[in-house]
């Protein structure tokens, strides 16, 4: 059966197996390439409507972006003229620029710190033996699952009342200095995909584990290190709930995400700036996502593919 | 055993082995003690106390799970949204991603591209995507009621109608399904191409192609994807608490702003009432019990994620 598999071939092959009878066949074969081909056009012509379908949002908020005061309180959909000055306004609008630093602050620390805390307890997770090590794993699983909600009462009230550093990006950095759940997770299951032979022949070597970890385990890991890292990048980018609970008491430490929402009810009744506003916060994700797709698509691969 | 650990060389090497264990386990252990069993152990104690933050703590035993259950009058609303995110957003969430999935694998031309357009969404930060919908659907200027209403197609309230404002963020929800298209691709390829063949041999058609083929080989990645999208449901804050409070602002307003929920309580979840009890009305007991329920609700879907997917989280041992 495996002889006439080939893509190309099934179709005329299914026909000369299923009828005896030359002229059956043609009309059978016609008919059935006349199905594929109108099955073929339903299959793009839909493709085509649900990726415009998917791309509208993002016109319709740059085109708006782009309109004056008075255009963006009518019905229109194309600016006339142009309002370029708009990206302008929105970045002078007070306290934009310093949104902007803290949330790369945020980002970037955070990443950098996820992965140094993050990597040696994979990699413990992944090749140690020690007693509770599935306790300690069901724990990282469990810490995975847990709504920020559930643990962020005593924890502000630590903030607060006994570090007062609420205000400040303390409270959303540092505690990413002690390992992130997901970003453990998935870099263990990358490490298990990792040749033991390899391991064992750096310990012959006499590699000690440290040694091991930089520089045999990390080179193999380095698409899970990139997809952890733009994860976490990510996570801290579009992270509203720890800015608004730990930084809404003092705009100078506002994140893009907890200082858009408010942009909004600045700029009452005009979409416009809003929307220019909207694609300012969404610009350099869209572009960090051009620019690492394949890591991307491959991590989100990752964290289901075990299946 | 016991002669082995006699052995002075073979206890050094033990004792050596469990100080590398703990020095590269540190970050996780104390995070752990810190950042999960601490709060636990605290929230579960607070439940049971008055606190405002300001005067100590007063054991108050089960005083806020009375006024939760009973008087606070918007717990069985949230919990009932809540529900309704859970069943509906996750079921359409894996109906479109399996279909998207199913579609671009099937284009033979162009299907990088598409897949790229139909995951960028998935990125956008949920307060933006949230800001741009409100403003794609608000009722006055908004883009999708202007087209619905030169086809002369009813246009709804969307985000600032109590009927149409969970339909409008599972609408959102669905522009960010790219994440689940992804999985679903990746395990539609794992599927032999000789079995779908073999079928169509047979005269098996698409239909049942699809569900003799297709879906029994899919079905540990969808039992995937609905328990973390539970899971994830359970967590829904950003979109529901922005959507509500920029819609709310947009009509009426400032004194409006503050009604959790709006339009009617419609968009609030489980999770915004931890905000609302513990930083809006500063009752940290009260808020402690809705935390306990929530953590409550996700492990029990946790652990049933771990018990059935075993073989994907454990990973080899």
């Amino acid at each position: 059966m495996s002889t006439t598999t080939t893509k190309a071939t099934t179709a005329t092959g299914a026909a000369g197996i299923s009828s005896t009878t030359p002229p059956t066949r043609t009309a059978a074969d016609r008919s059935y390439r006349r199905r594929r081909v109108l099955e073929w056009v339903a299959v793009h012509a839909l493709a085509i409507a649900l990726a415009v379908l998917f791309v509208m949002p993002f016109v319709f908020v740059v085109l708006t972006a782009l309109m004056t005061d008075q255009q963006s309180l009518t019905r229109d959909y194309w600016p006339d003229p142009f309002a370029w000055h708009n990206v302008v306004d929105v970045w002078q609008t007070p306290g934009f620029a310093t949104w902007w630093r803290n949330t790369i602050i945020y980002a970037v620390v955070g990443t950098a710190l996820t992965l140094l805390s993050s990597i040696p307890v994979a990699y413990a997770l992944a090749y140690f033996r020690f007693r509770g090590r599935n306790v300690l794993m069901m724990m990282v699983i469990a810490t995975m699952m847990l709504p920020p909600q559930v643990s962020i009462i005593p924890l502000y009230l630590v903030w607060a009342k006994d570090l007062h550093l609420t205000g400040t990006l303390w409270p959303l950095i540092l505690p990413l200095a002690f390992g992130d759940a997901f970003s453990i997770f998935l870099l263990r299951q990358f490490m298990l995909t990792v040749p033991r032979d390899y391991l064992d022949a750096a310990k012959v070597d006499g590699c000690g584990d440290f040694r091991t970890m930089l520089r045999v385990v990390l080179p193999m890991i380095r698409p899970a290190i990139a997809a952890v890292a733009l994860f976490q990048f990510f996570y801290c980018w579009n992270d509203f709930f720890g800015p608004q609970i730990y930084t809404s008491e003092n705009p100078a430490a506002w994140t893009l995400s907890y200082g858009l929402q408010s942009f909004k009810s600045a700029h009452h009744t005009n979409w416009n700036l809003t929307m220019a506003a909207t694609v300012l916060v969404m610009a350099p994700v869209i572009v960090v996502f051009f620019m690492a797709q394949k890591a991307f698509i491959q991590g989100v691969t990752l964290t289901g593919v075990k299946g | 055993m016991t002669a082995a650990a006699l052995d002075p060389g073979l206890r050094r090497r033990r004792r050596r082995e469990r100080l590398r264990n703990l020095a590269f386990l540190s970050p996780w252990l104390l995070g752990t003690g810190l950042f999960f069993l601490y709060p636990l152990v605290t929230t579960a104690w607070l439940s049971f106390t008055k606190y405002d933050g300001f005067v100590s703590p007063v054991w108050d035993g089960l005083g806020n799970w009375k006024f939760v259950f009973q008087d606070y009058p918007f717990f069985w609303p949230a919990l009932r949204n809540t529900l309704w995110f859970v069943v509906i957003v996750v079921t359409t969430r894996i109906v479109v991603g399996l279909g998207l999935g199913m579609l671009v694998i099937s284009v033979k031309r162009g299907s990088s591209a598409l897949r790229t357009i139909f995951y960028a969404p998935y990125l956008a930060p949920p307060v933006a995507a949230t800001l741009a919908f409100v403003f794609l659907l608000n009722p006055g200027t908004g883009p999708v009621n202007t087209i619905l209403g030169r086809l002369g197609l009813p246009q709804p309230g969307w985000f600032n109608d109590p009927t149409w404002s969970k339909p409008s963020l599972t609408l959102l929800a669905l522009w960010g399904v790219g994440d689940l298209m992804v999985i679903f691709m990746a395990a539609l390829l794992d599927v032999p191409n000789e079995l779908y063949e073999a079928a169509a041999l047979d005269g098996a058609g698409a239909i049942r192609r699809f569900r003799h083929i297709t879906l029994p080989h899919l079905r540990p990645i969808l039992l995937f994807a609905a328990i973390t999208g539970v899971i994830v449901m359970m967590q829904y804050y950003t979109e529901p608490l922005v959507a509500g409070q920029v819609a709310s602002g947009q009509i009426g307003g400032s004194g409006q702003q503050t009604e959790p929920g709006y339009p009617d309580g419609s968009t609030l979840t489980l999770p915004q009432l931890v905000y609302n009890l513990g930083f809006q009305r500063f009752d940290f007991g009260a808020a402690c019990v809705i935390a306990l329920i929530l953590f409550t609700l996700s492990m029990v879907f946790a652990a049933f994620l771990m018990r059935r997917g075993s073989g994907f989280l454990a990973g080899e041992d």
